[in-house]
């Protein structure tokens, strides 16, 4: 059953919608589609100082999996900088596989997307937008 | 109906396997079709009994290669209806409708225009953007009406005298929608305009005559068609084949090289530069044979027959919305729907784990998916092999996502 790979964690994510939609005064905005697939990712960042996320928006049209990546990620963005992301990202490709170790949550719950190589960059869109709006 | 799916079935060896412990039941015909016994076999007797290179070499093995190769040609020519001179071998679809676009657009002037359609496949959309990034033609887009068909009273304001080509879906790999034909060649013809169809879809479900048609132009594949994969066809009027100038340079299509100078094979070799795609061109020539065999009559009330359960259950399943047109009329077996609140793609996904292949997507019709604002469809596609417990194995699988994902 697709269960397997829709588990209630990552179902939960998406349906949390965690810092869904856009920001009023964003510092930096960002969006990246997955041209094989269609899915699109658009970041708002507000940036404090030092270059810290101070707040962040997030718009997917795309599938759960995506939806639930970027839910995921607006839930522990706020305080980090470009080098906080990427630790985070290496949570999110330990957790399918990509990388060896042990993904931290909220990562940990995509560990079923493992199997469906298809999918994995579902998870990793969220990333990339978020990436180039910091960059 | 009289028509034997069973019959049919035995002969994809594919079909009757488990998976997962789950059955086949593939419903993605419209990216790939599968393969009978009988193709199978054509590329394996090639393989083993005559694989050579075709046209230059002496022995026995290449006269034997060269034979079955254009003995495919006889084959594909038979199935469309026209003369095997007319016929040419390409690596795909895409790779026909490039040549088109590279060869006769060649011919083409600045100012020209070349009318598509806003349903096309990117790969009757991108060689034109080339050509006008080339040449200076210029591209116009009929609009599609509310149901997903190309709108022919738009079409008809959009064609003028600079029209010199009017290149569309013969049937829609998103809706199944099936284009009038007859009215596109009366509307083009009125401005001395040329037709090409992109027969990708239509080709699987039966002979053709293209003659009759009235068209100028026709390209399809060979995967889609129950052929082998790298192989697929251009069919063009034998006086346009004959103006055209070749598109790819090499081996095969030349009459005499010398540094000064070269001269052009005649069609189709001057379109067939290089080791043509040999094995699977031969698969394509039975596959066009087995097509040949069947009884379409059958076949296509047995393809609807299908499409009707698949309406009929998908309406039943809360919030699902087919895309394309209601009716059964002038359409082929390609539906494409969509359950609210769940991407269709998470669809597809849910069907995998039933057994049942789909595509879901944008499925290479970006400007489509624009039009009606959707982030895709989920897209059933079916052949004369699939039966009712393939659509009921689908519907299964949608109540499922319905339940579970929203």
């Amino acid at each position: 059953m697709n269960d397997q790979l829709y588990q209630d964690r990552i179902v939960a994510l998406a349906k949390a919608k965690t810092g869904a939609g856009k920001l009023a005064a964003p510092t930096r905005s960002a969006r990246k589609d997955n041209p094989l697939c269609g899915d699109r990712v658009s970041i708002d960042v507000r940036l404090d100082g030092a270059g810290r996320i101070a707040e962040i928006a997030q718009q997917v049209r795309g599938c759960l999996l995506c939806q639930a990546s970027a839910s995921a990620l607006a839930s522990v963005a706020v305080g980090r900088d470009k080098s906080g992301i990427e630790l985070l990202r290496h949570d999110a490709e330990k957790a399918i596989g990509r990388e060896p170790g042990e993904p931290a949550d909220p990562f940990a719950a995509f560990a079923p997307v493992r199997a469906h190589k298809s999918r994995h960059e579902c998870v990793l869109l969220p990333f990339e937008a978020l990436e180039a709006a910091l960059s | 109906m009289s028509f034997d799916v069973a019959a049919v079935r035995r002969q994809f060896p594919i079909l009757s396997q488990i998976i997962g412990g789950k059955p086949v039941h593939y419903l993605d015909n419209g990216a790939s079709a599968q393969t009978p016994d009988v193709v199978l076999d054509a590329v394996r007797v090639y393989e083993t009994t005559e694989r050579a290179n075709v046209l230059r070499g002496v022995h026995r093995l290449a006269e034997r290669a060269t034979e079955a190769y254009e003995n495919a040609r006889v084959e594909v020519a038979t199935f469309l209806g026209v003369d095997p001179l007319e016929v040419v071998f390409t690596g795909g679809c895409t790779a026909a409708i490039n040549l088109v676009a590279y060869s006769y657009g060649s011919l083409l002037k600045p100012g020209d225009r070349i009318l598509l359609s806003e349903l096309e496949h990117h790969s009757n959309i991108v060689p034109w953007q080339l050509l006008r990034s080339r040449s200076g033609i210029e591209l116009d887009m009929v609009p599609v009406t509310v149901e997903g068909r190309i709108d022919l009273e738009a079409m008809a304001k959009l064609l003028t005298p600079r029209t010199r080509l009017v290149s569309l879906a013969h049937i829609s790999n998103v809706t199944g929608a099936l284009v009038d034909v007859r009215h596109v060649v009366e509307l083009a013809k009125a401005v001395g305009a040329k037709v090409m169809l992109d027969g990708a879809q239509r080709a699987p479900h039966g002979p053709l005559d293209l003659p009759a048609l009235g068209i100028d132009f026709y390209a399809f594949a060979g995967h889609k068609a129950y052929g082998p994969n790298g192989v697929g066809v251009l069919w063009a009027r034998p006086d346009l084949l004959e103006a055209m100038p070749p598109f790819h340079g090499g081996g095969s299509m030349i009459g005499r090289v010398t540094f000064a100078e070269t001269t052009f094979a005649p069609p189709p070799r001057r379109f067939e530069a290089g080791t043509p795609p040999i094995g699977p061109a031969i698969g394509l020539g039975a596959a066009c044979k087995w097509m040949r065999g069947l009884d379409w009559a059958d076949a296509h009330a047995h393809e609807m027959a299908l499409v009707q359960r698949l309406m009929d259950g998908l309406q039943r399943i809360d919030g699902t919305q087919i895309f394309g047109p209601a009716s059964l009329q002038n359409r082929y077996p390609v539906v494409s729907f969509l359950l609210d609140g769940v991407h269709p793609h998470d669809v597809a996904q849910t069907l995998d784990s039933f057994g049942v292949s789909v595509r879901a997507g944008h499925h290479c019709a970006q400007p489509l998916m624009d039009r009606f604002d959707l982030d895709g469809t989920t897209r059933v596609s079916m052949a004369p092999y699939n039966d009712n417990t393939d659509i009921d194995a689908l519907l299964t699988g949608v109540q499922h996502a319905a339940r579970t994902l929203r």
